[in-house]
């Protein structure tokens, strides 16, 4: 069992935000990962590891409760997870693999439709150097600045307190990969969690890492399971 | 503009993170859909442009007896709103599920039931209101009798909302699919049967002279139900199409 700060955790401890126990996806009848365990406590982060098309996305949607086709048990708070999904949805950050950044909107509008005041809104696009684009549509910004749009919403005074956050340093030049960085160990010292995936080193403390190749089935094993399913 | 002003974050984020930002009420949802809609344009237009330019067609296809272009015209213009209807249903949620918002929308805390009465409310202002408006113009045009005006105006605009609202659901339904085309007309067109027939029932009676007010009634009520419905059946639609 991986756990993200303290391996003695157990599932009622007040300090756990979100564990999975035995947690098993397959996904057009391939098994993704199999008997999945890890545990992310309140103030650490954990980063998910795996090969493209290992089911990191498809993990993140899982937890997230977007899909709802796995067996084993997800825990929000140490309550299993069809019960807890409001509670967990109330304190949740996810920017996925589609940042959600309409490009019809400038980044200004993107922030409101998300709740940000005005002024909070400005000082976040501010904060991810978007300075001088608050009102220009989000169509005629580059890939990366469009994923600033999106990781804007980190940077707002009240964010809640789970962050799930799929790839954010994709597209990223080194100095916002450097302030993501800061901005994510800022949010564990306040005592928020965050549970990212990424293909490059992410140097933010604590950090726990998962990789899913090791939760994999054999060949074997996943036909046997996809026709027992 | 500021080179790059990442490193420093002056005051942002610095309070507590236990907080929530508050989901955006009815009323952002609503102006973020019609700001989103009016900078389309060509998504107001195309509908519009297809309604006038096939009704202008019908006189030079069906030959111009007036007679003929009379007896015709309401059903003709209330067949063509309709598919009007439905080629504007297509894009009702891709660019959303295409750019991830659909997907947050799903995940707030708020029901997907009032996003969807949203989106769908804005459509049928940049699309169903407009048919609805220009009807009588083209009415005209086609010879409708005078006696069809407004019961045409009155019908299509409560008749539009109806199909705006079922569309959702059909819409919601195939936008996982690539090219949903006739799929979503098959599912959508026997839905839409009851509003076209009631519809194009108002104008015959008023024409012939009779009250059309049961027909307006029974769209009304359609409108109601689908109304109190189909969110509900297009929310459940989009979490479905958001599992794969």
């Amino acid at each position: 069992m991986v756990s993200a700060q303290s391996g003695t955790a157990t599932d009622s401890a007040p300090g756990l935000a979100l564990s999975a126990r035995g947690l098993t996806c397959e996904r057009d009848g391939r098994i993704l990962f199999e008997g999945l365990e890890f545990a992310l406590s309140v103030g650490a982060a954990l980063q998910i590891e795996g090969a493209n098309g290992a089911g990191k996305s498809t993990l993140i949607r899982t937890l997230i409760g977007t899909a709802s086709d796995y067996q084993g048990h997800i825990l929000w708070r140490g309550v299993p997870l069809p019960k807890s999904l409001p509670s967990l949805r109330e304190s949740l950050l996810y920017i996925g693999h589609n940042a959600g950044v309409r490009r019809g909107l400038t980044p200004l509008e993107n922030l409101a439709w998300y709740g940000a005041s005005h002024t909070d809104a400005l000082v976040a696009l501010d904060a991810v150097g978007l300075y001088g684009f608050e009102d220009v549509l989000c169509q005629q910004l580059s890939a990366g600045q469009t994923r600033r749009v999106a990781l804007a919403r980190l940077y707002l005074p009240e964010t809640p307190s789970l962050w799930i956050l799929d790839e954010p340093l994709a597209a990223l030049d080194v100095a916002g990969v450097a302030s993501l960085e800061t901005q994510m160990t800022r949010h564990l010292q306040r005592g928020g969690s965050v549970l990212l995936t990424s293909h490059q080193p992410v140097t933010i403390a604590p950090l726990a890492k998962i990789n899913l190749a090791d939760f994999q089935a054999s060949a074997h094993d996943s036909l046997e399971h996809s026709y027992a399913g | 503009m500021r080179v790059d002003s990442l490193a420093s974050s002056p005051g942002a984020a610095e309070s507590g993170a236990t907080g929530s930002v508050r989901p955006p009420g009815f009323y952002t949802l609503f102006r973020t859909e019609f700001i989103l809609a009016v900078r389309r344009r060509s998504d107001i237009v195309n509908p519009l442009l297809f309604f006038v330019t096939v009704l202008a067609m019908m006189p030079l296809g069906i030959g111009p007896d007036p007679e003929m272009l009379a007896r015709m015209a309401g059903g003709l213009i209330w067949v063509m709103a309709l598919l009007a209807t439905l080629l504007s249903q297509e894009s009702l949620f891709r660019g959303d599920y295409e750019d991830g918002s659909l997907e947050q929308l799903a995940l707030q805390t708020q029901p997907l039931y009032f996003s969807v009465l949203a989106k769908v409310l804005v459509h049928w202002l940049v699309t169903g209101l407009p048919l609805a408006v220009l009807s009588p113009l083209l009415g005209m045009m086609l010879n409708l009798g005078e006696a069809g005006y407004w019961p045409l105006f009155m019908s299509l605009a409560l008749g539009t909302a109806s199909l705006s609202l079922i569309g959702a659901v059909g819409a919601a339904l195939t936008v996982a699919l690539r090219r949903p085309g006739l799929l979503l007309a098959l599912i959508i067109m026997p839905l839409y049967v009851p509003v076209l027939i009631f519809g194009t029932g108002a104008v015959q009676a008023a024409l012939d002279g009779y009250g059309y007010g049961p027909q307006m009634a029974i769209l009304g009520a359609i409108l109601a139900a689908a109304a109190a419905l189909a969110p509900l059946a297009a929310a459940g639609a989009i979490r479905i199409s958001l599992e794969n």
